[in-house]
């Protein structure tokens, strides 16, 4: 059975002998591989072969891992479900027929399917965390900066973090292990997680630990989310956690301060897709401008368009300030609101997702819809925190994923909460 | 919030992405909802931000780099180790 998991199916071979030694990794095709075509799930990259390798990779060949594919994504990682891909859709190996979220949904598939030991994703709004929630596995949003973009294909800068998927938490800790720490080449990232060893917080002890639970992050959920989220809970309460009602009310526009800041940050980041040092020719009839409208009308999709022009419009003489600098007040707020939170809680859960895996084709129509599904794991990426999706059950639909929110660079206590559930 | 045809050519045009009739219309028809849904900002209260970030500066010194070649192998079209584009006006 084939899910579409993968763009291109390659074996890089590991650099060196290390604590990743034997083990598959699938690589979110928006990562750049020396050699190995990149495309980014778009028509307009699709024969792009990186010069260079990102960090991240060198990093795991170095550790000792194999890297077995480029997986499939929504274009440039816009999008919920892995449909907007140039490539086709994927399908959830844990729920056939269902998408299997996104916009790493080809690496949460590997993975779940049982086609790598583990993946990488980015992460700009919940794009690895939906994914993992949806395919039934595990995947970590690390704190901004813990590890270095270079060699990312930029949909948001400000926003997105590479992270690990894989069936365990401890197995996604170990791929943390090998990627995390400060690079020279990105000037965003840290010192934090130079000497990392988030394997050995996979404990899984919860005693003592404090939960609290956004309520605004509940009330929306579909009713069959809510009861598989309330029964891990429990399980969390019996292994020794309490958890107590907190109240997050920045999240209330957080939704929309996330698309506005992304769509706008894309609209830039997008422009050198013009078609002259890499993407489709848009000819060389016309003036540049023609050319470059030419070459972007027919290498991007739908939803990327939507967002370049929805970015523009935001950022355009006029509406800057009514969009753009209210939605960097939102982010402040939302930043705010979860470090007044960790004065009394440890970590904060909730859903990752509040619906269970859509069917194919289902939402495509409708991209409002489609973008307050993201819900829940927007506010993350505002505050630059940690989190981590870890399956907490099934209904009849597919996996639901919980998730699970850590002060800044706190990620071995969301992994050690995180490995009392899987 | 409407938006009129008008104002998606305008953006289209700034955003250098040509739209056909058919994306326009769509278009035209999605930022009303998409942009009233974004209006709700305007309920964002007044928070104090907090400068924390510092800039990140590195030696400007001569590294390794892309070879020339490396750099031009993916363009569409090169001439003379250079990128070829469309005239510029």
């Amino acid at each position: 059975m084939s899910y579409n998991a993968f763009i291109t199916e390659a074996t890089i071979e590991p650099t060196d002998d290390g604590p990743l030694d034997g083990v598959t990794v699938a690589v979110k095709d928006n990562i750049s591989t020396e050699g190995v075509r990149t495309t980014c799930g778009s028509a307009m990259l699709d024969d792009y072969v990186p010069p260079y390798d990102a960090t991240v990779v060198e990093r795991l060949k170095a550790a000792g891992a194999t890297i077995v594919g480029k997986t499939n994504m929504d274009e440039f990682g816009m999008g919920t479900t892995t449909e907007t891909s140039a490539f086709g859709a994927t399908e959830n190996p844990a729920a056939e027929g269902r998408v299997p979220g996104g916009s790493s949904g080809g690496s949460a598939a590997a993975v779940a399917a049982g086609e790598a030991d583990a993946a990488l994703g980015s992460d700009t709004g919940g794009s690895v965390r939906c994914p993992a929630a949806f395919c039934g596995v595990v995947g970590i949003k690390p704190t901004y900066g813990l590890v270095s973009r270079y060699g990312l294909v930029a949909y948001a800068n400000s926003l997105e973090q590479i992270g690990p998927l894989a069936p365990t938490v401890e197995g996604a800790a170990a791929v943390l292990d090998a990627i995390a720490g400060p690079d020279p080449n990105d000037g965003t990232t840290r010192e934090e997680g130079a000497n990392s060893n988030y394997v050995d917080a996979a404990d899984g002890d919860v005693g003592g630990l404090t939960v609290g639970v956004p309520t605004e992050l509940l009330e929306g959920a579909d009713e069959r989310v809510r009861e598989t989220f309330e029964a891990a809970l429990d399980d969390l309460r019996e292994q020794g956690a309490t958890t107590e009602e907190v109240s997050l009310p920045s999240v209330e526009t957080a939704v929309q301060a996330y698309y506005v800041i992304a769509m706008s940050e894309a609209s830039s980041n997008l422009a050198r897709f013009d078609g002259v040092r890499y993407g489709k020719s848009g000819g060389y009839d016309g003036n540049w401008n023609e050319s470059f409208a030419n070459a972007r009308e027919e290498g991007f999709g739908e939803e990327v368009k939507r967002r370049i022009l929805l970015g523009t419009y935001a950022l355009s003489a006029g509406y800057h300030d009514k969009y753009y600098k209210q939605a960097q007040d939102a982010r402040a707020w939302v930043k705010q609101d979860f470090d007044e939170a960790f004065e009394t809680v440890d970590v904060l859960a909730s859903p990752t997702m509040p619906v269970p895996p859509f069917e194919l084709g289902e939402s495509l129509d409708d991209p409002l819809q489609m973008y307050l599904a993201d819900a829940n794991t927007v506010p993350v990426n505002l505050a630059n925190l940690p989190a981590i999706s870890v399956p907490a059950g099934e209904t009849n639909e597919g996996p639901v994923g919980l998730q699970l929110v850590g002060p800044a660079f706190e990620e071995e206590t969301l992994i050690r909460a995180g490995s009392a559930l899987a | 919030m409407t938006v009129d045809d008008e104002e998606v050519r305008h953006v289209a045009s700034l955003a250098r992405v040509d739209l056909d009739d058919e994306e326009v219309e769509l278009f035209t028809e999605q930022f009303g909802d998409i942009l009233e849904y974004f209006e709700t900002l305007d309920d964002v209260p007044e928070v104090e931000r907090e400068a924390e970030l510092a800039n990140v500066m590195r030696p400007d010194e001569v590294r390794e780099s892309l070879s020339q070649e490396e750099a031009l192998q993916n363009a569409p079209e090169t001439e003379d180790g250079y990128f070829k584009g469309p005239k510029v006006s």
